[in-house]
């Protein structure tokens, strides 16, 4: 981590220089474009030499926390290592070079990888068809509540319009019923942290398009009754969307087209280690039940008999369409496909029990510590939520304080004020990659700041100290926006 | 074990921490009617060298074609730097930047790149990124129905020279929203947009026009008429351009007399690699007056405790964390790494790089039509200016002519019937920087070669 501030790169820009060797040769200035279709001021864009932009952006690189240089307990987000031959092999230059629209007698080898990507996902999540072209959970969101629409219309179900999401959904659920032109209806949970069942009774009916659950849920804790949810929404009429979001919490022990689900999304970049790039790229494969399955997003590999090709609308004519140009984050997708023949069948079900194992001792270790668990009486699943509402009320130290300070000791924050049904969160997910020394550094860290905030509060409330720069105003970035450099007036 | 760094007596310890028995208690909560025994789908582990030797073999079996394909996604020269810095692991293992202290890299990457897009495309503000160029179309038209608060009918209208792609994004996310997109012909002769074609919608109420240029045929629009004209109509413009052509194109920002309302195009040729189709990233540009319109995430510049300056995630009130079933988009993931590679690729290119990658793929496209116009029966298939793509209209079937290329690893272009029967037998090809005298020749050369051998067949 370097605190040295680094200058915007226009600032470092100077008329006429460049990265020469980068330039393609010069040609004459065209003749056949028309003047009024012509750019009449460059763009503003630096001019500096390939060592003032190595150097640039090396040095940004270093004012980053990552999974490579620090503990990332962030829950729901599945920080977990990013093995580098998943990065490697996917950037092999053969398959980086291929254009999406080459013929399939140049991307047999590509195509294979995706194949079989496709069936090891139906295998691990017990769906029956998958499409890989979502590119993000959102997206493959987006896909799968699309598919619930389509599979009520070409029923004439048509007065099918509302999607149920439990109060502590991610934020994306009920937007993502919003950009599907549903609307999102809440469910309460109940106080041990499970779905309020009478209030699903209640809530379905001729309307219900669908629920959306994440299982284990954004409380860290399995819906363990999962199979009367199930019943309820399909007695009704209803589909069960599976939120993927979770699914590094039960890889390998259960899968959720036994749990009844009708459509899930994978994120590639949480459970099968995809990194993450500083906010993306990610992939969210979306894998659906036998009636589901006409109305997959294309494209989609098809196999016959030795050689692959793409399936289109041709092939699935009551698809719901395209969601990109292309067929998805292919590059994300070689990485996953690499993650989980490292893994296999032995090393995929081990992911489950691990990443169980570090929430669950991490969660006895900071409740021993004095830590208050949201849900003390329930087994943690791949990450758990503490409460600090006892130090917000006697330190005035709130869990935004405590992340901050956290960063000021190597650990990136977890996950703050999510879910929005427990005050004062932290909701903490370790991972399986993470050893117990880790672990146990950071309940270190934990309880030297528990002690700060009854001895130097405000050390804890103006954390951090030791980061580039302190904590930022907020309210200032969005009354005064400013979101482009700008050159001074001479 | 793979990546689980526990040794047998961690285990123990851990599991003595929490009193259990055994790993398998901590699922004691799962139904057992529920529970399965092992992934039998999946195949046996495999060790990285053995991983490495199968994905070498794979990738050595798709060959490295010479290729002569565009449409929407286009070979360009990156760097080696670009790539080496990217996937520096500070970079491509850190999660979004929430936390901003500790993402200052990210977050003064993402405010760089928006002043790069922003004046690339003449407009005022840009967000972080849209996955890719055809879903950020459909999300600027989802955008532009907020924005234009007096239009109600959500009517689009899209121009049949609009990549097929990228109308078919558009219908598929935002016709579930009920935005209606209506098609308008092209001129059979330019393969451009009449701006006459608009004078059927005068005084109707329509929320939007498209306009791509280049468009799929590669074609230059007469991007002043067709602005203006929408807006006369009361219409928005949407533009969807090519970031390359920007360096030698006038930007959507000057387009007629006001400029174009939203800009949003594919980045790839932005120093991404072409990798089957992804990952890439879309972009959005727009004025000030609709910035908290704007689906994604937008980096701002503010202080910190201190006084010091520092970059942070602003204008958060539109995104799904906060607003949730209200928000602009329910994106959350974007192409952040992709991104970050751009914003290293335009520095280094800089105003004068790009500007010859931009020169250079023009002169090249015009030499290969050129040098592909000269043999018989293959004419240019539209006479209106071109930037890197141009269609040929041929006088016998493209298939055969492709499959025989590519039999000799040239992939020679697009075959347009699929997407537009009314051309007949057309070919889309395009040239870059990328593509040497010696190549446009082998080019040339085998093109008149497997005109002879299928016109014999």
């Amino acid at each position: 981590m370097t605190n040295a501030a680094e200058q915007i790169i226009f600032e470092r820009s100077r008329p006429g220089r460049g990265a020469y060797s980068q330039w393609p040769e010069d040609s004459e200035p065209p003749d056949d474009l028309p003047p009024a279709l012509r750019r009449g001021r460059p763009p503003l864009l630096p001019e500096v030499s390939e060592l003032d932009a190595v150097r640039h952006f090396t040095r940004l690189s270093q004012r980053n926390f990552s999974i490579d240089t620090h503990f990332y307990p962030l829950g729901s987000c599945t920080m977990k290592y990013n093995p580098k031959a998943c990065n490697t092999y996917a950037m092999l230059p053969e398959f980086l070079g291929r254009h999406p629209l080459a013929p399939v007698s140049h991307g047999q080898g590509f195509l294979a990888c995706m194949y079989e990507l496709q069936e090891m996902l139906k295998a691990v999540t017990g769906m029956q068809a998958v499409s890989l072209s979502p590119m993000a959970g959102a997206h493959g969101e987006f896909a799968g509540v699309a598919m619930i629409r389509a599979y009520h219309a070409a029923r004439d179900d048509l007065a099918r319009d509302e999607i149920l999401v439990p109060a502590a959904a991610h934020g994306t659920n009920p937007a993502t019923a919003t950009m599907c032109g549903c609307v999102a209806r809440e469910i309460p949970v109940g106080p041990d942290g499970d779905v309020d069942v009478a209030a699903l009774r209640a809530a379905v009916g001729p309307t219900t398009a669908g629920i959306m659950l994440t299982n284990p849920s954004t409380l860290g804790v399995f819906e363990r009754r999962i199979e009367e949810v199930a019943r309820i929404v399909h007695e009704a009429g209803g589909l069960l969307y599976y939120d993927g979001a979770n699914l590094n919490a039960i890889l390998g022990k259960v899968r959720p087209g036994d749990m009844g689900f009708d459509v899930i999304h994978m994120n590639l970049h949480k459970t099968f280690s995809t990194p993450h790039g500083g906010g993306g790229p990610g992939a969210g494969a979306v894998g659906v039940s036998r009636r589901l399955a006409p109305f997959l997003p294309v494209p989609i590999v098809g196999r016959e008999g030795e050689r692959y090709r793409w399936l289109d609308e041709r092939d699935l004519p009551q698809s719901i369409g395209r969601l990109s140009a292309f067929m998805g984050n292919a590059g994300v997708l070689l990485r996953a496909y690499v993650y989980m023949r490292m893994l296999g069948r032995e090393g995929l079900a081990r992911v489950g029990e691990f990443a169980t194992l570090n929430a669950n001792y991490l969660l006895a270790r900071l409740r021993q510590a004095g830590f208050d668990a949201a849900y003390p009486q329930r087994r943690a699943s791949h990450e758990f939520i503490l409460t600090l509402k006892r130090q917000a009320r006697e330190f005035e130290v709130t869990a935004m304080d405590f992340a901050k300070r956290l960063l000021d000791y190597g650990y990136h924050a977890p996950t703050t004020y999510f879910p929005l049904l427990v005050p004062e969160c932290l909701l903490i997910e370790p991972t399986e990659t993470e050893s117990r020394e880790t672990l146990d550094g950071f309940v270190e860290a934990m309880v030297q700041i528990g002690r700060e905030a009854e001895t130097r509060a405000d050390l804890v409330k103006g954390a951090p100290h030791t980061l580039p720069v302190r904590r930022l105003d907020d309210v200032r970035a969005a009354r005064h926006p400013d979101l482009t450099w700008k050159p001074a007036v001479p | 074990m793979p990546f689980i760094p526990h040794t047998e007596e961690d285990v123990r310890q851990m599991l003595e921490a929490i009193g259990a028995q055994s790993i398998e208690e901590l699922f004691d909560e799962i139904p057992a009617t529920l529970r399965i025994r092992g992934l039998d789908g999946v195949p046996e582990a495999m060790r990285e060298q053995e991983i490495g030797r199968l994905m070498t073999a794979r990738a050595h079996a798709d060959g490295r074609p010479l290729s002569f394909l565009g449409g929407g996604a286009y070979e360009h020269h990156i760097p080696a730097a670009v790539w080496a810095i990217a996937t520096r692991g500070e970079f491509y293992s850190a999660y979004t930047p929430y936390q901003a202290e500790a993402s200052q890299g990210t977050l003064q990457a993402i405010y760089e790149f928006q002043t790069m897009m922003a004046s690339l495309t003449g407009m005022q503000v840009s967000n972080a990124s849209l996955y890719d160029g055809a879903s950020a179309l459909a999300e600027a038209a989802l955008m532009a129905v907020r924005a234009h608060r007096r239009s109600k009918s959500q009517r689009i209208l899209v121009p049949a020279n609009v990549h097929p792609h990228y109308r078919q994004t558009a219908v598929t996310t935002a016709g579930q929203q009920g935005l209606k997109f209506e098609s308008l012909p092209y001129d059979p002769r330019g393969g451009h947009l009449a701006a006459e074609g608009l004078v059927p919608y005068a005084g109707q109420d329509v929320t939007a026009l498209v306009i791509q240029h280049p468009n799929v045929f590669g074609v230059l629009e007469d991007v002043d008429a067709l602005t203006d004209r929408a807006h006369a109509q009361g219409a928005l413009v949407i533009a969807v351009v090519n970031p390359t052509s920007l360096a030698l194109l006038k930007p959507p920002g000057e387009w007629g007399t006001e400029g174009a309302d939203i800009v949003v195009g594919e980045g790839q040729p932005l120093g991404v690699p072409l990798s089957s189709g992804g990952p890439y990233f879309g972009f959005m540009t727009t004025r000030t007056e609709y910035a908290r319109q704007m689906p994604g995430r937008i980096v701002g510049r503010t202080v910190d405790l201190a006084g010091h300056a520092g970059f942070t995630l602003t204008l958060q009130a539109r995104e799904q964390h906060i607003r949730r079933g209200k928000a602009t988009s329910n994106i959350c993931t974007n192409q952040g790494l992709m991104m970050t590679a751009a914003t290293i690729y335009l520095s280094m290119m800089g105003p004068q790089g790009l500007a010859r990658v931009a020169r250079t793929s023009h002169a090249r496209t015009r030499d290969l039509v050129a040098a592909l116009a000269r043999l018989p029966g293959v004419r240019p298939a539209f006479d209106r200016p071109f930037f890197h793509e141009a269609v040929l209209r041929l006088e016998q079937p493209v298939g055969p002519l492709l499959e025989q290329l590519a039999a000799g690893d040239i992939l020679g272009g697009l075959d347009l019937g699929a997407w537009y029967p009314e051309l007949g037998s057309s070919l889309l090809v395009c040239a870059t920087e990328t593509k040497s005298d010696t190549d446009l020749e082998r080019y040339a050369g085998a093109f008149s070669t497997a005109l002879s051998a299928v016109r014999a067949a």
